[in-house]
């Protein structure tokens, strides 16, 4: 469970996000708004990336500025652009990165790479170079590097924004099937429709909070 | 050192070998060929300064000897480092920290005349200091003939000290780097960057 | 990983550990350099002429290594014949040929990741200084991954601006190019701490 609490941040003068309080604890959450928002930075408070300028955000009792890093190891991080996160030459070296200085050993982590490689169909993959994949598939590369830590959520941040209409279906069928909870930033509204909670984002307010149907209805009032 | 002075250092190595894949240019004039390489320790240094700019050098020099083929026309290996002008390649490591120590000396009010004499006292002063004596060193050979074979390079250097120090001050401008107050001060002016 | 400049193979040679390769180049570069004899280098240049022979390598491998030095070795050579003697001319042709040709034996026979493992083993005694030895082997590593990606960018930014009807300068086309670095510096660090 998240607990966000008079949330307020600041970005030099810009105020991104103010008066934010929420709790968060469903399987799946999605969250839309227009560019600018601040679903960006609000995806970044829930785990530690970004701190609050005042107010605080834990989730079950530890605190982002407090408690970072056990924070991190609950709440994994999808970025839109896998270019950016998978930052090893190979796909295998690139899952095994997460894992080192966790007290594993050698073939503990062989096993789980080679475990995660197949759970999201990349078996085979291990020695591939990751400059030579396709966008899906790096994509994929990047949430097999996250889910091998076992996280307990996920946040993933308009992470079929760079994808075609296959890859994005692939993509969200491997997020639709994690027991983990899910937390989605996107733009993509047909992606949310078996959410259990959307929340809508405008100039740095939540100003809807509401089962998918609802909150999309309110969205497109505000854009349209 | 934060993550992400490793990942500056990493990048800066990678844009390295990106010049390394330039076209040489030919200038009738010079006759010898201009690469675009040694424009690398220029940037790397009077862009994220001294330190990382250094490290950054020595990375690459390191991927270099471990049998990248990185340099020009595909070279590298061992072999660079037992030729006789191995002293311009190392020399790398060392002109990028000169002439990250003058930017950041003078980063306030930094201008491209400034940059331009960090560019030739670093990228081509401080480079030939090491590289001739190298040369004249391991080559047998007296200072001044080791001297006068690399004067052809010199206005080649000249014309890249220039454009060096002409992209240091654009990116200065679009994109400081090089602040006192470290990463947190510069993140939080730069919120454009998680948008 | 970027094709190195190693060539696969079997023999002895490839199959000698990297570090004992190191060793022995520094010790060739050592005893070569601190004793000037003719015989002793003409000595080394057949033994590493040898080794290319016993690699699987030709002539023609050989010529390879030292043709991008050729030129400033016939001017070095050149200037001892002028400056010093005929056999110091020889015998600087004879040390720097065995040297070059020895180091290339190195690089031709052992692949670049177990070099760049036994720099990490070397390294290793820094960690007792507090050195964060995994810190180099990240940067490493990132820089093996992003040279491709850094080579894309640059090729992007040339065909935008030749779509817009510019000829690429060197100036137009190097600092877009870093300031695209500079960004993806930060989302590339993020993501690395969002995991570790």
């Amino acid at each position: 469970m998240f607990s966000i609490e008079d949330v307020r941040l600041d970005r030099g003068e810009r105020t991104v996000l103010t008066g934010i309080n929420l709790e968060l604890g469903e399987h799946r959450i999605g969250i839309i708004g227009a560019n600018g928002a601040g679903k960006s930075s609000f995806a970044r408070l829930l785990n530690g990336l970004v701190l609050p300028t005042e107010g605080s955000v834990s989730i079950d009792g530890l605190n982002t500025r407090r408690d970072a890093k056990a924070v991190r190891r609950k709440v994994g991080f999808l970025f839109q652009n896998p270019d950016n996160q998978v930052v090893y030459p190979t796909v295998g070296e690139d899952l095994a990165f997460g894992l080192k200085g966790r007290g594993l050993s050698k073939s503990e982590i062989a096993e789980r790479v080679t475990r995660t490689l197949q759970r999201f169909s990349l078996a085979g993959f291990e020695d591939r170079l990751v400059h030579e994949l396709s966008g899906g598939e790096r994509q994929m590369v990047a949430l097999a590097g996250v889910m091998i830590l076992q996280p307990e959520w996920l946040v993933l941040d308009e992470p079929t924004t760079l994808l075609d209409r296959r890859n994005t279906k692939t993509i969200m069928e491997a997020v639709g099937n994690l027991d983990q909870h899910v937390i989605l930033v996107t733009h993509d509204l047909s992606l949310l429709d078996r959410f259990d909670r959307v929340l809508v984002f405008e100039a740095g307010r939540v100003v809807a909070d509401a089962p998918p149907k609802e909150a999309i209805a309110a969205y497109l009032r505000i854009v349209e | 050192m934060s993550t992400r002075d490793i990942v500056l250092i990493a990048l800066f190595a990678a844009l390295m070998a990106a010049l390394g894949a330039f076209p040489p240019l030919m200038i009738p004039a010079i006759g010898v060929p201009i690469t675009a390489q040694s424009m690398g320790p220029m940037l790397a240094g009077g862009i994220i300064g001294a330190k990382r700019g250094a490290l950054s050098m020595l990375l690459f020099v390191a991927l270099v000897a471990v049998g990248l083929p990185l340099l020009p026309g595909g070279r590298g290996g061992l072999a660079i480092f037992a030729g006789p002008t191995a002293g311009f390649i190392l020399g790398w490591i060392v002109a990028a920290f000169v002439i990250g120590l003058i930017v950041e000396r003078f980063w306030r009010k930094l201008n491209f005349v400034i940059a331009f004499l960090a560019t030739i006292v670093g990228g081509v002063g401080i480079l030939y200091a090491i590289g001739i004596p190298w040369i004249a060193l391991v080559g047998g050979v007296p200072f001044n003939t080791a001297f006068t074979g690399s004067l052809a390079f010199i206005p080649g250097d000249l014309i890249k000290a220039g454009l060096a120090a002409a992209a240091i001050v654009m990116v200065k401008r679009a994109y400081p780097m090089i602040t006192p107050a470290g990463d947190e001060a510069w993140r939080a002016a730069r919120p454009d960057v998680f948008d | 990983m970027i094709a190195g400049l190693y060539r696969p193979g079997d023999s002895p040679i490839h199959r000698l550990k990297a570090a004992w390769k190191l060793a022995a180049l520094l010790l060739l570069g050592t005893v070569l350099l601190s004793l000037p004899s003719l015989w002793l280098a003409g000595l080394s240049l057949l033994a590493v002429m040898l080794g290319y022979a016993v690699a699987g390598f030709g002539v023609g491998v050989m010529e390879k290594q030292i043709k991008p030095v050729a030129v400033i070795l016939i001017i070095l050579f050149a200037a001892q014949l002028w400056l010093e003697s005929l056999a110091g001319g020889i015998l600087l042709l004879l040390r720097f040929t065995t040297l070059i040709l020895a180091a290339g034996l190195v690089t031709l026979t052992t692949r670049t990741s177990d070099l760049v493992a036994s720099i990490e083993r070397g390294l290793s005694p820094l960690g007792r200084l507090g050195v964060d030895v995994s810190r180099i082997s990240l940067a490493i590593s990132l820089a093996i991954r992003f040279i491709p990606a850094v080579g894309q960018i640059v090729s992007d930014v040339r065909e935008a601006q030749i779509a817009r009807g510019r000829r690429p300068s060197p100036l137009t086309l190097v600092v877009p190019v870093i300031i695209r670095l500079l960004k993806m510096a930060d989302a590339v660090a993020e993501a690395i701490d969002a995991r570790s």
